[in-house]
């Protein structure tokens, strides 16, 4: 007889079930319209060798139940709206509600995405809208909001670089990115059809600049940069940065992951940068929905303009003595890199960001950065005091942007403790953990991003924590290196599921 | 806060930014508005757009006017799926990735192919995120689709093809379905895969199986765009000789939402488990044995592989496919066939119905699940304009994407479109095209 674990919470005793597991022949939710109509054998409409022979094992389950299973499934998820989200380089920014509620307006929401566009003038004229302000924010003049997401950006970005230079007869092989790029930027370059060379970092945290000018030549097509950096650092040398790559007839692209730093105050297009892409899931308040939707529109300067996919949003002045513009899709776009995806984009993202840009508007977008950099850098001088300031010391000790990162190297050679084990450990106290182990240039990182819509109570709550966690380990470091306790599974065998995956349910 | 930093005043910490690349005034923009203003500027764009519950709509060609049950909206709208990241911590995110791991298994099922993501951003991006495994899998460089694979999906598998240093050949449609002949001549040793699509654009459902045998024969990959819907009655691809079955998610639970966001989904055979793109969830379990999920085979993805990752997606559509999941619970074994089976009966009776029509002809006569195509004697813009008055969308003008077909409509069919609205749509196209036929282009009476 196994002893009762005493210890196991209600959540933890509550074990994973499937829908496919709870369901039972004959039990149905959807009653559907009869048909209306005659109603031959199938194989009378279509040959019998392109029909079915089985229904596909879907589950067989009532409302009731699959309203219980999700949500039951929805608690043994943490998310933004229930505690602090300083997850790094991912802007975990309050979602407004009224986002959803304009979203879901039968005007946007109900909108075939084939309608004529003399039927859709709301929903042009938004994107419209949206574009413009975007390309003020951003300091370039045109947009292309069809990509889904920030890397798909990435891919426009670069393709628009690909036929940029291919109009002007050239073939350039390479793409730089510095060594704290983004995951995403090496992966986009390599489905672009280019080669990355990495360019190393300075001590200061920026572009080290005599690398970057030993690896510029003609065979450069482009530089990808995010500025701030990954390390929450702004890149004081960008103007020189631009000429260098400017001189080789590179173009500079910004990766606008930390945008969310800068409006209002710096914009990239000032900087020098040709090709800009957004997150309106990180600067622009669209819900990150555990993975997505998101959209990541590209924001180019003139040289660029021509090649942008298609269709592209346009403003065109009323004909037959009209004062009202007429909005419309253009697609004769002779040098465009064509489309990226189908239909206009993610539009009912585009309705959510553009909703928090009129929220805010001009004063409180900079505002929103004003305060995303002093939460980050107040919590950057609570992390330096006490405990955390001996075994997590800041990786770059200069004043941040938006986010800043640590090393746990200190800790984990002191204490025995890793970052991955502080995090774990977070977890038992409420907190969504930092983003760890990035950027790769950091030994055991921690990169931390309060974002604007977090109070100083909270700045300081997690500071707390941190300082607990570290006096625990003091005592006894095993309390970190087999946390979590309390969440609905414990530490999960990741190198189980990769070695030998399950990936769908057995189904009989 | 100032004082625990060590600094005079927030603008203080903006020094870093160089002098000359400060904004120095207000971005020009309106000044912000409260929540009321926000609600009535964006119900007054709103208002300008006439959508699916102001008309009678026929409209698909990708994206369809399904009932979304209101449990979708219930479950998604909860903070706990809509809030969080990417399960970057899956022991506070198994939520999340069990319904990934549903999910998963509903696709597979779906399809008939054993291995499936947790979905992509959409149809077309997702046919071109095919075509990067099949270069892969193959160290080929060539593709060859059908001109019945719906023009978005063709036309982005031509802008990414510019990035993969790959070709594209065109194999064109013979009474409406792929012209077999000519697949058979395109396909060679050098093709890695050959793409097709059922129902194609033209609604026409195809014979996968005979089609993809060309490919097969040398080697390159069968994969095929397919409308989830469609799936509980039409042979699902893996049983067809599929290598890769991708979609647009759309009709499973998903807003119209003029375009997007939605979801793709990708579903292949084992073989190409490791080349997958996106975020697979994977079950296993925790330090006392508990059941639980994962993301599994990250050493495929950019933020561990990076320059080598099998794709760059990060951020997906993940909400969305949670969508496709309940709308997919909902529905159920019987529920999703029996749909499969109305909108089969339906579309039948509709193009019958308007084949009988004066001035409407058949555009092909293959056999159809869900939409159709036909021939109006007519010019179809102004067809579509008098429908358009008396409330009715009644299809998609082919022209737009197919010249060849000058006056031809698609003509989509859901479970809202009831008999009453077939008829309505097939008197509608009646009297326009008899006015129209005489010259006549006053309004069709109401």
């Amino acid at each position: 007889m196994t002893t009762p674990n005493l210890t196991e919470t209600a959540m933890q005793r509550d074990r994973a079930v499937t829908i496919y597991e709870k369901s039972k022949e004959g039990r149905r939710a959807a009653h559907l319209p009869a048909a209306g109509v005659p109603e031959p054998p199938l194989d009378e409409l279509i040959p019998w060798n392109l029909l079915r022979d089985d229904s596909p094992r879907l589950p067989e389950i009532a409302e009731p139940e699959i309203v219980r299973h999700y949500n039951r499934l929805s608690r043994r998820n943490f998310d933004l709206d229930t505690g602090f989200y300083p997850l790094g380089s991912c802007t975990m920014k309050h979602n407004p509600r009224l986002n959803e509620r304009v979203a879901a307006l039968s005007g946007h929401a109900r909108l075939h995405p084939a309608q004529e566009p003399r039927r859709a003038q709301g929903a042009l004229e938004l994107m419209w809208l949206l574009q413009e302000s975007l390309a003020e924010i951003c300091g370039l003049p045109h947009v292309s909001l069809q990509p889904s997401a920030g890397s798909h950006g990435e891919l426009a970005g670069l393709l628009l670089t690909r036929a940029f230079h291919a109009d002007r007869g050239e073939t350039r092989p390479k793409v730089l990115t510095p060594d704290t790029a983004h995951g995403t930027n090496p992966a986009s370059v390599t489905m672009a059809g280019y080669e990355v060379v990495k360019v190393a970092t300075d001590e200061d945290g920026g572009v080290e600049m005599d690398d970057l000018r030993d690896k510029v030549s003609d065979e450069v097509a482009c530089l990808m940069l995010t500025n701030p950096n990954t390390l929450g650092l702004f890149d004081e040398n960008i103007a020189e940065i631009a000429s260098v790559i400017h001189e080789v007839g590179g173009t500079l692209y910004y990766d606008g992951a930390n945008l969310n730093a800068i409006m209002g105050h710096s914009r990239p297009g000032d900087m020098g940068f040709d090709i800009v892409h957004v997150n309106l899931h990180k600067s622009f308040s669209q819900p990150h929905g555990g993975g997505g939707p998101g959209a990541g529109p590209i924001v180019v300067s003139d040289r660029i303009e021509p090649f942008l996919p298609r269709p592209q949003v346009v403003r065109r002045e009323g004909t037959n003595g009209s004062r009202q513009p007429f909005f419309d899709l253009d697609i004769d776009r002779p040098k465009s890199i064509g489309r990226l995806r189908g239909f206009q984009g993610n539009f009912g993202v585009f309705v959510r960001s553009y909703a928090y840009i009129l929220s805010l508007g001009a004063d409180g977008l900079a505002e929103a950065s004003e305060t995303a950099v002093l939460n980050a850098n107040y919590l950057k001088a609570r992390l330096a005091e006490g405990r955390a300031g001996e075994h997590l010391p800041v990786a770059f000790d200069r004043h941040a942007m938006h986010e800043f990162v640590l090393s746990g190297a200190p800790m984990k050679k002191k204490l025995g403790v890793k970052t991955l084990d502080l995090a774990k450990r977070l977890l038992d106290f409420g907190f969504h953990p930092p983003t760890v182990y990035f950027p790769l240039l950091v030994d055991e990182a921690l990169m931390i991003e309060p974002t604007e819509t977090e109070t100083k109570e909270s700045l300081d709550g997690f500071a707390q924590a941190i300082e607990e966690i570290l006096a625990e380990a003091e005592g006894d470091p095993d309390i970190a290196r087999e946390a979590p306790y309390t969440t609905p599974v414990r530490r999960l065998d990741e190198v189980a599921a990769t070695r030998r995956p399950r990936i769908r349910q057995p189904l009989g | 806060m100032l004082d625990a930093i060590g600094v005079g005043s927030t603008a203080e910490l903006f020094d870093q930014i160089p002098a000359d690349l400060r904004l120095g005034r207000a971005l020009d923009l309106p000044d912000g508005m409260t929540e009321a203003e926000v609600f009535e500027r964006l119900a007054a764009l709103a208002e300008r757009n006439v959508h699916a519950d102001r008309e009678i709509t026929f409209l698909g060609a990708g994206m369809y006017d399904h009932y979304v049950p209101a449990i979708v909206d219930a479950i998604t709208q909860r903070s706990e799926f809509l809030t969080p990241y990417t399960p970057y911590q899956p022991e506070i995110s198994q939520g999340g990735l069990q319904v990934m791991f549903e999910f998963q298994t509903a696709m597979s099922e779906l399809t008939g192919l054993p291995v499936s993501n947790a979905g992509l951003y959409e149809g077309p991006s997702s046919v071109a995120s095919a075509a990067y495994l099949a270069m892969a899998a193959t160290g080929r460089k060539r593709f060859v689709v059908s001109r019945g694979l719906h023009p978005h999906s063709r036309e982005t598998l031509a802008t990414y093809s510019e990035g993969y240093g790959s070709t594209v050949a065109e194999v064109g449609l013979d009474g409406g379905v792929t012209d077999a002949a000519a697949l058979a001549l395109a396909a060679d040793g050098e093709t890695a895969a050959v793409f097709l699509q059922n129902p194609n654009f033209l609604g026409a459902v195809e014979d996968i199986e005979a089609l993809g045998a060309a490919a097969t024969e040398h080697g390159a990959l069968v994969i095929v765009a397919v409308d989830p819907m469609t799936l509980g009655v039409l042979k699902p691809p893996g049983d067809s000789g599929a290598d890769v079955a991708v979609g647009e998610g759309q009709p499973l639970g998903n807003r119209l939402d003029f375009g997007g966001p939605s979801y793709g989904f990708f579903c292949a055979t084992p073989d190409h488990i490791r080349r997958m793109p996106g975020r697979i969830a994977g079950e296993t379990t925790d330090a006392d044995g508990r059941r639980g999920f994962v993301l599994a085979l990250q050493t495929r993805e950019q933020h561990i592989r990076r320059e080598k990752a099998t794709h760059n997606i990060c951020t997906a559509q993940a909400l969305n496919a949670l969508a496709g999941m309940v709308h997919l619970a909902w529905l159920g074994r019987e529920g999703f066939r029996e749909l499969g089976e109305l909108l089969v009966r339906r579309t039948a009776y509709a193009r019958d119905r308007l084949a009988a029509v004066d001035g409407v002809e058949l555009l092909h006569d293959a056999p159809v699940a869900r939409e159709f195509a036909v021939t109006l004697d007519a010019p179809v813009a102004e067809v579509l304009d008098q429908a358009a008055e008396r409330g009715i969308a009644a299809g998609y003008p082919l022209a737009r994407e197919y010249p060849e077909y000058e006056n031809g409509l698609l003509v989509a069919i859901t479970e809202r479109r009831s008999k009453e609205d077939i008829d309505l749509l097939a008197e509608t196209l009646e009297a326009a095209v008899r006015l129209l036929a005489t010259g006549d282009r006053r309004q069709v009476p109401a």
